[in-house]
């Protein structure tokens, strides 16, 4: 986690340094098929992050040393734009977006049918236009929906959300200051149906009883940021079904 | 980690670890929240600054750690540096190839290294030669020699127990030399999940078996400080929380009888 430091994260008031309750989230807005030419795609702005997700496959698995007889492969590829951070970030993948495409490959083929495309790859490409904290669980929230929004058969949607620790206290969804300057960071991401985990990292100091208080508040916030993401499927099948000539 | 890369895990073999794991025991005799036998051998190179050579059953790895002074990262002035690597040796297992480090052994070694970052091991702030502008930077190397399962265990022990026995080279920077300054002994714990069990230390085969992983690093505290679910598999939040505590008990044996 971030270095010790004097800035106040929580005010006299409860409130933090955006103004948000501990249990509020920032705002988020999906969009799905914003680019054309892949299979699916999605769009994701939560808070100040900016995270563009595109699905390319079922696909013949390469190279094939790769396959796997029974299932599709899942290849996330987690990627920060040179711009999207403060000082300048050498493009191409580093130590930390290695790690963050695994066990986002991880958590998204738990929610994909994965039998049903034996020697199959499934290739999600999560561009990071604009970093503003939580982008492994922004990218993955968005990932689920621009999979879903490819048509690829799934039993779940994915939804990721992180809770921390600052100035002493659990809440929720961390923004940029907060990731920096706060004691713990914990990104989950969940299923949405079943609540299992798929996807959790933790660093930071934090008792049991504090990562039991970080969950509920973890669990509770899934439900809405999966209602967003319905509401962005549901506006295109909808309107899929008025082209062709529904009610 | 590898799944079946090296021939595919006998039917028998897979067989009778999960018959074993239904009557609450381990295909090697194991209970489900027991370590196989641990070995540390401190100063096993006594050319690095510390070191240690650590078997964990049949896994092997040597940690080595160079100190060196240099430049402190600018977001941070007054601290040292600290960074850890892994080489999945191909001597350590059939399918390991030499080249850079792939995903697994960058995640290996990203979950070890928080583990000890984010325990505050080593007081960093001690590492200051000139503030801005020279500190000591700790490099710690692990080179896995013999694979068979339970990578993150055996480096946490070997990264810890190096850095307990390093001395920074302050003679060199005309003051003296001194042992890195301890605070705290962090212990990780994995554990995978075989069907609905969840068992810790895995074996190469249980690691075939299993669904999904979880690391949990507590600090003497009792405290969490780092964490990592890996594979494709999922857990239950009840099966998180029974994670934390098996690493908890767990963990506090393993610094008692090996770490301090």
């Amino acid at each position: 986690m971030g270095t010790a430091s004097d800035i106040k994260l929580i005010d006299e008031n409860g409130l933090r340094v955006d103004g948000r309750s501990p249990t509020e989230l920032r705002p988020i807005k999906i969009e799905t098929d914003v680019l054309d030419r892949a299979d699916g795609s999605a769009y994701i702005e939560w808070g100040g992050n900016k995270i563009m997700v595109a699905v390319y496959g079922p696909r013949e698995a390469y190279p094939k040393h790769t396959q796997d007889i029974e299932k599709a492969i899942i290849k996330a590829r987690y990627n920060m734009a040179a711009f999207s951070v403060d000082e300048r970030k050498r493009p191409g993948p580093d130590r930390r977006s290695v790690e963050i495409s695994k066990v986002i490959s991880e958590a998204l083929s738990n929610a994909v049918m994965v039998e049903q495309f034996p020697r199959a790859q499934i290739d999600v490409f999560i561009e990071v236009l604009q970093a503003d904290a939580g982008t492994r669980i922004a990218g993955l929230t968005a990932a689920s929906v621009a999979l879903a929004s490819a048509g690829i058969p799934m039993r779940d949607l994915v939804v990721g959300c992180t809770a921390g620790k600052i100035d002493g206290q659990i809440v929720l969804d961390l923004g940029k200051e907060e990731d920096n300057f706060g004691q713990a960071d914990l990104p989950m991401g969940i299923l949405s149906k079943s609540g299992k985990v798929v996807l959790m990292q933790m660093d930071g100091d934090l008792s049991v009883e504090e990562f039991d208080k970080a969950t509920e508040m973890i669990l509770d916030a899934i439900k809405r940021i999966n209602e967003i993401q319905r509401q962005a499927l549901a506006g295109k099948f909808i309107s899929l079904a008025l082209e062709r000539g529904g009610e | 980690m590898p799944r079946d890369e090296a021939g595919v895990l006998s039917e028998i073999k897979r067989d009778y670890i999960i018959k074993k794991l239904k009557e609450g025991k381990r295909g090697d005799g194991r209970g489900l929240d027991e370590f196989r036998e641990i070995s540390i051998q401190t100063n096993f190179v006594p050319r690095a600054a510390g070191s240690a050579f650590v078997k964990l059953g049949r896994t092997k790895i040597v940690a080595g750690v160079k100190i060196e002074s240099g430049e402190p990262f600018p977001d941070t002035p007054n601290q040292g540096v600290l960074t850890t690597n892994v080489e999945l040796l191909p001597m350590a297992f059939p399918t390991f190839e030499s080249g850079p480090p792939n995903e697994n052994s960058i995640e290996i070694a990203r979950v070890v290294d928080r583990g000890i970052r984010e325990s505050k091991m080593i007081d960093l702030e001690k590492l200051v030669i000139e503030p801005a502008k020279k500190v000591y930077i700790v490099f710690v190397d692990i080179n896995v020699i013999d694979y068979d399962g339970n990578l993150i265990d055996a480096c946490t022990m070997g990264v810890l127990s190096a850095l307990k026995s390093a001395i920074v080279p302050g003679s060199k920077e005309g003051g003296k030399d001194f042992t890195l300054p301890i605070r705290n002994l962090p212990v990780s714990v994995t554990m995978v999940k075989i069907g609905d069990e969840i068992v810790v230390d895995p074996s190469v085969e249980e690691e075939q078996l299993s669904s999904a992983r979880v690391t949990v690093t507590i600090s003497e505290d009792g405290h969490l400080r780092a964490m990592q679910k890996g594979d494709a598999g999922s857990f239950t939040l009840d099966e998180i929380r029974k994670a934390i505590k098996i690493s908890s008990d767990t963990g506090k044996l393993i610094r008692e009888k090996y770490l301090q």
